[in-house]
């Protein structure tokens, strides 16, 4: 009980540390119906063991299929005819970038073209992220060592976008509006990496706990209809926490430096 | 009788723990609730502002979401993590 704290820490996240959460679900050794994080592969460099797990695969497959399309559409738009009208992929991507572009836009104003490119990619990476499930993979985001990440970019973010703005204001502002709710203010700022973490840490698990339950223990009947619950927790509910982690991290910078 | 061993009342406990734990999905679910129906009564006030009501219906509902995750999270982890040994 000892290192309870350390071992919870370590499990939650997954990610490189071998966790009580592999162990739990190398020992209940059904394949099909398990949805925690699983050990796939060690390594042993010096004194340190690398532990390769399902996250890092799906996760690197996510960002070659991000990285893959980009080349694409990269190739693509030299290739273009600018007179022409854009046709076929051209045409969805423009869609997209137009579409991120004004969403950004009705929330930050005139500071919109210096984070349109970070929520561009947020949004993209946690959306295929979310929906990867759907392609059997176990989605990166159901590891809290893939939220927290993200988190803690937007919290950097939203200081070192307040430090430069508001200078030694951003500090005083931690006494507003009295001196004593100093360390409540402290951790109002600590809370939002956390809260954006674990949200969208949260709803992806919940959808990948209870499809692995669906698939483990209704094995015999689960057939067609659960298409029907991962419409609702992989497309449903993935687009909208990639949009809910998006938005919010342009409302908290909004916050600190206006609009 | 079989005796129960302190560590098999743990587990036991844990469960029990994580049961008492979602309870914290209510309070989302009444909050999320009533954000809906008040959206629903907003959009059928002024239809013309259909978008700009649900993406602002969205992300309060997000963020009253976060309570019940935080319940979510003790539950997962007194289930599968294992804390108390």
């Amino acid at each position: 009980m000892g290192n309870g704290i350390v071992s919870a820490v370590s499990a939650f996240t997954g990610s490189g540390v071998y966790s009580p959460l592999l162990e739990a679900s190398a020992e209940s050794g059904d394949d099909e119906g398990s949805f925690m994080i699983q050990l796939l592969k060690e390594f042993k460099i010096g004194n340190t063991t690398l532990h390769i797990t399902t996250t890092h695969v799906s996760l690197a497959i996510v960002v070659l299929v991000l990285v893959i399309f980009a080349i694409i559409v990269n190739i693509k738009l030299k290739k273009a005819d600018e007179n022409a009208t854009p046709g076929g992929l051209l045409n969805i991507v423009e869609l997209i970038v137009e579409t991120v572009d004004n969403m950004v836009k009705g929330i930050m104003g005139t500071n919109a073209k210096r984070f349109v490119n970070y929520i561009g990619t947020l949004f993209m990476f946690v959306l295929l992220s979310n929906i990867s499930g759907l392609f059997g993979l176990r989605p990166p985001t159901a590891d809290y060592g893939i939220t927290l990440p993200l988190g803690l970019i937007t919290f950097g973010l939203i200081q070192y976008n307040g430090i430069k703005k508001n200078k030694i204001g951003h500090f005083t502002s931690l006494f507003q509006p009295i001196w004593f709710l100093f360390p409540i203010n402290i951790i109002g700022e600590f809370a939002v990496p956390l809260s954006l973490s674990l949200r969208l840490f949260g709803n992806v698990m919940s959808g990948t706990v209870l499809m692995g339950l669906i698939y483990g223990l209704l094995r015999p009947f689960a057939v067609g209809w659960p298409a029907i619950l991962h419409m609702y927790f992989d497309i449903f509910s993935g687009c909208i926490q990639a949009y809910v982690i998006c938005m919010l991290t342009m409302v908290y910078i909004t916050d600190k430096i206006g609009d | 009788m079989n005796q129960v061993t302190g560590q098999e009342f743990i587990y036991a406990m844990s469960a029990v723990g994580a049961g008492i734990a979602m309870i914290a999905g209510i309070g989302p679910g009444v909050g999320q609730g009533y954000a809906a129906g008040q959206a629903a009564a907003a959009v059928g006030r002024n239809p013309g502002a259909k978008s700009d009501i649900t993406s602002t219906m969205l992300l309060g509902q997000a963020v009253a979401e976060t309570t019940g995750l935080y319940g979510l999270a003790v539950a997962i982890i007194l289930m599968f993590v294992k804390p108390f040994k």
